[in-house]
């Protein structure tokens, strides 16, 4: 038992390390579903996130902050791609997503390829450092989340919070919820449906930009031209979360953890004995699994990928 | 008739429009863009060889866009054209290397086992679908990356190159392989192979398929409206199943004619880029057979001629991979895109919907 807790304690810094970026992009996610667009583009506009991160640090040398913001401001702004092909354009939002997930593969790494010939940026990330006033040495909780965290985390930790406030508690999320569940009434009420629901997609990139430069800045150290499938697993996640920031919080915690067991078993004893090939899938099968559990009776906004057609009721 | 010209019409204009963002990408990194758009062109046809090259990547994009474009059409969005490529690529590989037989019998045996790859790949996110409810987009996503980690894992430690070498699969026989001596040599040593007639074949089968049978109007009902065909008495869970599993063959038979093909072994660690471009190439071909396989020959020759231009001009190849999104991004306005251009045409009069519309149209 003792041997096992003490794997966990190792492990629990890279689950929480890992799970984070996820959770803010899923979060974005949720801003850019619950108001009624369908966004998968989320895998790109991480990777635009973590190539306009990591080009500004690497290029202007700015700090890891600004580079942050800037990540966060240019994926919001690229997001506005796929908010007019949905919202102007009334665009399949599967397809357009898609679109955007190839134009910021290819264009990223073009651009990369351009400035450092590999098509690899590397960057100077964030130091892990342990949380001061004694949280560490706090019981269970302390070398959970209080030992080895990143500065991101708690960025990241506070922004889910503010958004259970922002769209549980705050006239714009009950606009928001209101545009993705009956458009056509929240019309009738007043709202500017496609203002609010530019407003959910716009959110979604900044945050999805942060999850791809929170990528870059902790654990990888380098743009690569991909986040690995990360943004998929993020509108998962948000699926698996039941479109909630809690839910969303506890999905990607799983997702975390399944991933870390998953990366380190090769180096741990007590994981070695199971075949790579069921450690690998795991964390995907438990995915399907998990939609398999929740699909039937899914709480999925209601107009969630249809376009908004003021004149249809 | 005129409804398809204007379809088409928005398809080469999504065409156009990728191109003109290509050049504008191109001058932006400071290279010329006329010279690029040649080199790229002359890459993909300047020669018989180049030719047969481009029809050789051009193969397996044909069999992912049908597989995709079938899918749509029981109003199913399948983007795990990947996937099911690399299993059908793998079942196809596993039987090449372990059973010995003669190659008139081995080389059905393989394609049949691409096929049969495939489908089961395709079928889990269809059976998903009928029984749960689940997401097609998001499950197939996820089979995408169970099946990279799958033949990750067995290309490693069960088919490697050699002992040292582990990033590639063993080659498979030449007995198994689609390359046909005649073929090639009609093309000057070109990678083209049987896959593209079995392509053709595939595609002319889903035309008759769609269009002449029952069971071709039953799954497009479902596609069309779905509550609809269940009143008429349309088996729906049976036809999404089925539409996934004849969409996961097809990618199924593109990762035989690329694995066993175009290449005689697997990599790890790939996705194949052919799946997502699957998309883009039925959006593209209006998820119609003879559409999808002009639109697949084109992105073929964008392929094979990317290398070439960037050995020519030092432009990164990834500006075909840019025009494809870009295409793709414009294909999907374009859907509307067209529509919006009657509406314009029979009301002159602007109104308070109509501005925000005509300026929406002028941007794109």
């Amino acid at each position: 038992m003792r041997e096992i807790w003490d794997i966990i304690l190792l492990m629990a810094p890279y689950a929480v390390a890992y799970s984070c970026p996820l959770m803010i992009t899923a979060l974005g996610g949720l801003y850019s579903e619950r108001s009624g667009v369908v966004n998968i583009g989320l895998e790109g506009l991480m990777v635009i996130g973590s190539f306009s991160a990591a080009f500004c640090i690497n290029m202007f040398g700015i700090s890891v902050w600004s580079g942050l913001l800037i990540a966060m401001l240019v994926s919001s702004a690229f997001s506005v791609l796929h908010a007019f092909a949905s919202i102007n354009l009334n665009a399949n939002q599967i397809i357009s997503g898609t679109a955007i997930n190839m134009i910021a593969g290819a264009v990223t790494v073009f651009f990369a390829r351009n400035i450092t010939g590999s098509g690899n940026i590397r960057v100077d990330g964030l130091r892990r450092f342990n949380l001061p006033l004694g949280l560490s040495e706090v019981p269970v909780l302390g070398p959970f989340f209080f030992t080895n965290t990143y500065a991101t985390t708690w960025l990241i930790f506070a922004m889910v919070a503010a958004s259970i406030f922002i769209i549980n508690k705050t006239s714009f999320g009950l606009r928001l919820r209101a545009c993705g569940e009956n458009p056509h009434a929240a019309d009738a009420a007043g709202i500017n449906v496609r203002r609010i629901r530019y407003a959910g997609v716009m959110i979604s990139g900044a945050l999805a930009g942060l999850g791809g430069a929170t990528i870059l800045v902790t654990y990888a150290g380098e743009f690569n031209g991909s986040v690995a499938g990360l943004g998929f697993l993020a509108l998962a996640s948000l699926i698996f979360g039941q479109w909630k920031p809690l839910g969303i919080v506890g999905a990607t915690l799983f997702f975390g953890a399944a991933t870390t067991i998953s990366n380190v078993s090769q180096i741990i004893p007590q994981f070695a004995a199971i075949p790579e090939i069921v450690i690998r899938v795991f964390p995907y099968v438990i995915t399907l699994l998990a939609l398999v559990m929740f699909s039937k009776s899914s709480s999925a906004p209601r107009a969630a990928g249809q376009p908004f057609d003021q004149g249809k009721r | 008739m005129k409804r398809i010209d204007t379809k088409v019409i928005t398809s080469l204009m999504a065409v156009v429009a990728g191109l003109l963002a290509g050049a504008v990408l191109i001058l932006a990194s400071g290279h010329n863009p006329v010279l690029g758009y040649y080199n790229l062109f002359r890459g993909g046809l300047a020669s018989v060889l180049r030719v047969g090259n481009s029809l050789a990547l051009a193969t397996p994009l044909i069999l992912t866009g049908l597989s995709v474009a079938f899918a749509n059409k029981t109003g199913l969005f399948n983007i795990g054209a990947a996937g099911q490529m690399l299993m059908g690529g793998l079942s196809a590989s596993m039987f090449a290397l372990y059973v010995p037989l003669p190659r008139a019998i081995l080389l059905p045996c393989v394609i049949l086992a691409a096929l049969l790859g495939g489908a089961v790949w395709g079928g889990i996110p269809g059976l998903l679908k009928a029984l749960f409810n689940v997401n097609e987009v998001v499950s197939t996503i996820m089979m995408n990356w169970i099946a990279f980690w799958v033949i990750s894992v067995i290309v490693r430690t069960v088919i490697p190159e050699s002992y040292h070498v582990t990033t590639v699969s063993a080659h498979i026989p030449s007995a198994a392989s689609l390359r046909l001596g005649w073929l090639s040599g009609l093309f000057n040593g070109a990678y083209i192979n049987l896959g593209l007639f079995l392509a053709i074949i595939a595609a002319i089968a889903i035309h008759f398929l769609l269009n002449k049978t029952t069971l071709g109007y039953e799954l497009k009902s479902v596609g069309f409206n779905r509550r609809g065909a269940e009143y008429a008495g349309i088996p729906v869970n049976r036809g999404m199943i089925l539409a996934m599993v004849i969409a996961g063959s097809l990618a199924g038979l593109a990762g035989a004619a690329y694995y066993l093909g175009y290449q005689h072994n697997m990599q790890v660690n790939v996705l194949p880029q052919q799946g997502y471009d699957g998309i883009a190439i039925a959006l593209l071909g209006l998820n119609t057979p003879i559409g999808v396989t002009i639109s697949a020959v084109f992105f073929g020759v964008m392929q094979a001629g990317k290398n070439f231009m960037s050995a020519q001009t030092a432009i990164p190849p990834e500006i075909a991979d840019t025009i494809v999104a870009v295409i793709i991004y414009f294909a999907a306005a374009a859907i509307l895109m067209h529509r919006l251009l009657d509406y314009l045409k029979k009301k002159r009069r602007p109104k308070a919907g109509g501005a925000v519309r005509k300026e929406a149209n002028g941007d794109a």
